[in-house]
């Protein structure tokens, strides 16, 4: 019993930085039809930005918002330099460019920061919470709770404002969306900086917990659209769900089959997605009209 | 008319100075291939400019047997491809005398052929075993390897009575080999191993299998095999679990870095080590502290950055070198070959090096020290 939730606090703390991820690709998507593999680097980007201007003596509250500041400025200069002016080719050419665009970051960031490993210190120390013979790290509630946080903003803010009804238009379609007078390239380029926010967001949080370099991205950008494709893509319901239920699952895996094909989870989630269920979970099935 | 010629004949003639100059310093070439860039960097970097930084100070001071020295270093990114081809040009183009280089096991074993065939000494800064068993003619190398580590971790383990031993290892390459030395030595050392558990080198979080480890029977203490940041976060929720039992990391995470990334969990910590790391906390009679103290001091002023132990692997293979040519009474290589081999009682960073014929590393057990993290800082185990 006390094993299982151990194995439960474990998949909830990774699954909530799947799920933040899953959303950053969710956001993007609807906005674009694209999706952002460099979505990864903005969360290293949100982490190492902070770690670096704190040890240049910033206090970590006002490290932590320039970090997100900048990110966003990366994620809007993402979409302004490199996929605005290929607007009009096809969304597999834009993920290309995308996939070019993390390369690039993760090459940035080793010459502006360093190739080491780094660590924040954890808002309410490193004492752990024992809950039922399992035990929990403050910083994995923070985790938690910043997610609901920013989970609850992003669906008020698009669901009860005109910029976030403009979004949601443009999601369904883009065409009718420019028809009615909304400025499709500023939603896009506004989905590529909340994104971004979101990233460095969930960057900032996770970092006293797993530590951060310049090349976590890549596998929280897989991991992230693994969640993504369970939970549907395009739901950002399905994107915390997604995420967290592959925590979960890797959690029990690495817990009671062998931690070796931990890993191996997320590929399986992906294909047993694709083969049964591509809409997944929350996800709407796609008509194409001819 | 000859206000424009003056300058290009003053020119020319320093051109053709600096051509002569230039010969007449450079008559040693030794050859070096390392993986300054890329996955390995923090490997390659230290060494090449350890390796710059001596041969500079060795040329300064009159060079070996009044020769100076040349160093020719390659890049090759940690591909052994690439090293492979550098090492063919290292013989063919440059045609160098010895070579102290190979970052990685997997350069080293892609060039040790090439270095074989021309007959050429290579001394290699890589550290599986493989590279010295079995014996290659022309191939030595510095680095101890994973082997010794665990056996001084058993050592030390069976001296506090723990022969029940669980293993958590990281599956990149460092974990996965030494994973595997330490099976096949723990019984030499009547230590088995009850259990054990492996973690990607990307994972963030192992707590799963270590609450498996927490419930395993007859665990008494627990060995992390491992490299880079997967290692302190065993040790981050190893203490969140609260587990109890003595924690074992490997050389692999030797450095102030694994200090700071672990925190306060890594108080009581168990690691060997070599002795350049705790070189201020040597006592003053012990043999490798002159050594390890002033290459220590150089690195960090010269470079400004902190002293790791694989640039001290190039010290010592430059070293051992270079004390064979002056034994040898030159750069001759097959001379100088046999001259290594006979290397004894040379002190280097990695300890006190002592060649055979059938041993091109030269090490023994002495060479680990046990060190324990006490309030953030390395503490030597007596």
């Amino acid at each position: 019993m006390a094993e299982n939730l151990q194995f439960a606090f474990s998949g909830l703390t990774v699954g909530t930085v799947y799920a933040l991820v899953a959303l950053g690709f969710t956001l993007i998507y609807n906005a674009s039809d694209v999706i952002n593999f460099a979505q990864g680097e903005f969360v290293m980007l949100g982490g190492m930005t902070t770690v670096f201007l704190a040890m240049a003596g910033l206090p970590l509250p006002l490290a932590a918002l320039a970090a997100i500041a900048s990110t966003v400025v990366v994620g809007l200069a993402l979409h302004r330099l490199a996929i605005e002016p290929a607007r009009t080719a096809n969304p597999i050419v834009l993920i290309m460019i995308t996939i070019g665009a993390s390369i690039f970051l993760r090459g940035l960031a080793q010459v502006v920061f360093d190739k080491r490993f780094h660590t924040l210190p954890p808002i309410f120390g490193s004492e752990p919470i024992r809950i039922g013979g399992a035990a929990i790290l403050p910083q994995s509630l923070v985790v938690l709770a910043g997610a609901v946080v920013i989970v609850v903003l992003l669906w008020a803010f698009v669901d009860r404002t005109l910029f976030g009804k403009a979004l949601i238009a443009t999601s369904a379609n883009r065409l009718a969306a420019r028809l009615v007078g909304i400025d499709t390239r500023q939603i896009v380029g506004f989905s590529f900086a909340v994104s971004a926010a979101i990233g460095a967001a969930a960057g900032i949080l996770i970092t006293p917990i797993t530590l951060t370099s310049f090349d976590v991205g890549t596998l929280l950008a897989l991991k992230g659209f693994a969640a993504a494709m369970l939970g549907g893509i395009g739901s950002a319901l399905g994107a915390v769900v997604g995420g967290l239920l592959l925590g979960l699952l890797e959690a029990f895996a690495a817990g009671y089959l062998s931690s070796q094909y931990k890993d191996a989870v997320a590929f399986l989630v992906i294909l047993a997605v694709l083969f049964a269920m591509p809409q997944g979970l929350f996800g709407k099935t796609r008509v194409e009209r001819v | 008319m000859w206000s424009w010629k003056m300058p290009v004949a003053g020119v020319c003639a320093g051109l053709a100075m600096l051509l002569a100059g230039g010969e007449a310093f450079a008559e040693i070439k030794i050859g070096s291939v390392l993986s300054v860039t890329g996955p390995a960097s923090f490997l390659g970097d230290p060494e090449k400019k350890t390796l710059e930084m001596y041969v500079e100070a060795i040329n300064a001071a009159g060079g070996v047997n009044g020769e100076m020295l040349e160093l020719v270093v390659y890049d090759d990114a940690a591909d052994p491809n690439a090293a492979r081809t550098f090492a063919t040009r290292l013989v063919e183009q440059d045609e160098v005398v010895a070579v102290v280089g190979g970052s990685t096991t997997g350069s080293t074993l892609a060039m040790a052929p090439v270095f074989e065939e021309a007959e050429i000494p290579f001394i290699s800064l890589a550290g599986a075993i493989q590279i010295v068993e079995p014996v290659r003619q022309w191939v030595f190398k510095t680095p101890h390897t994973d082997t010794m580590a665990c056996e001084k971790i058993f050592t030390d383990l069976k001296e506090r009575d723990l022969t029940s031993v669980a293993l958590i290892s990281g599956t990149g390459g460092f974990g996965k080999s030494m994973h595997a030395q330490c099976k096949k030595v723990a019984p030499d050392h009547g230590i088995t191993i009850v259990h054990e558990e492996t973690y990607g080198p990307r994972d963030s979080d192992m707590t799963p299998q270590l609450t498996n480890i927490k419930n395993a029977d007859g665990v008494q203490a627990v060995v992390n095999p491992g490299f880079g940041q997967g290692p302190a976060i065993v040790t981050r929720n190893y203490r969140q679990l609260g587990i109890s039992l003595p924690l074992y990391q490997s050389h692999g995470v030797a450095s102030k870095q694994f200090i700071e990334l672990a925190g306060d969990a890594a108080d009581g910590v168990r690691l060997p080590a070599a002795a350049l790391l705790i070189a201020d906390k040597l006592p003053d009679g012990d043999p490798q502290k002159p050594v390890v103290v002033s290459y220590k001091q150089t690195y960090e002023e010269k470079t400004g950055q902190d002293v790791s132990t694989f640039g001290g692997h190039a010290y010592d293979g430059l070293m051992i070198l270079i004390e064979a040519a002056k034994r040898a009474g030159g750069f001759e290589p097959a001379k100088v070959r046999d001259e290594i081999e006979k290397t004894s009682g040379f002190v280097g960073t990695g300890g006190v090096v002592n060649m055979s014929p059938s041993d091109h590393l030269g090490l023994d057990l002495s060479a680990f020290r046990m060190l324990e993290i006490e309030s953030g800082d390395w503490t030597l185990v007596e």
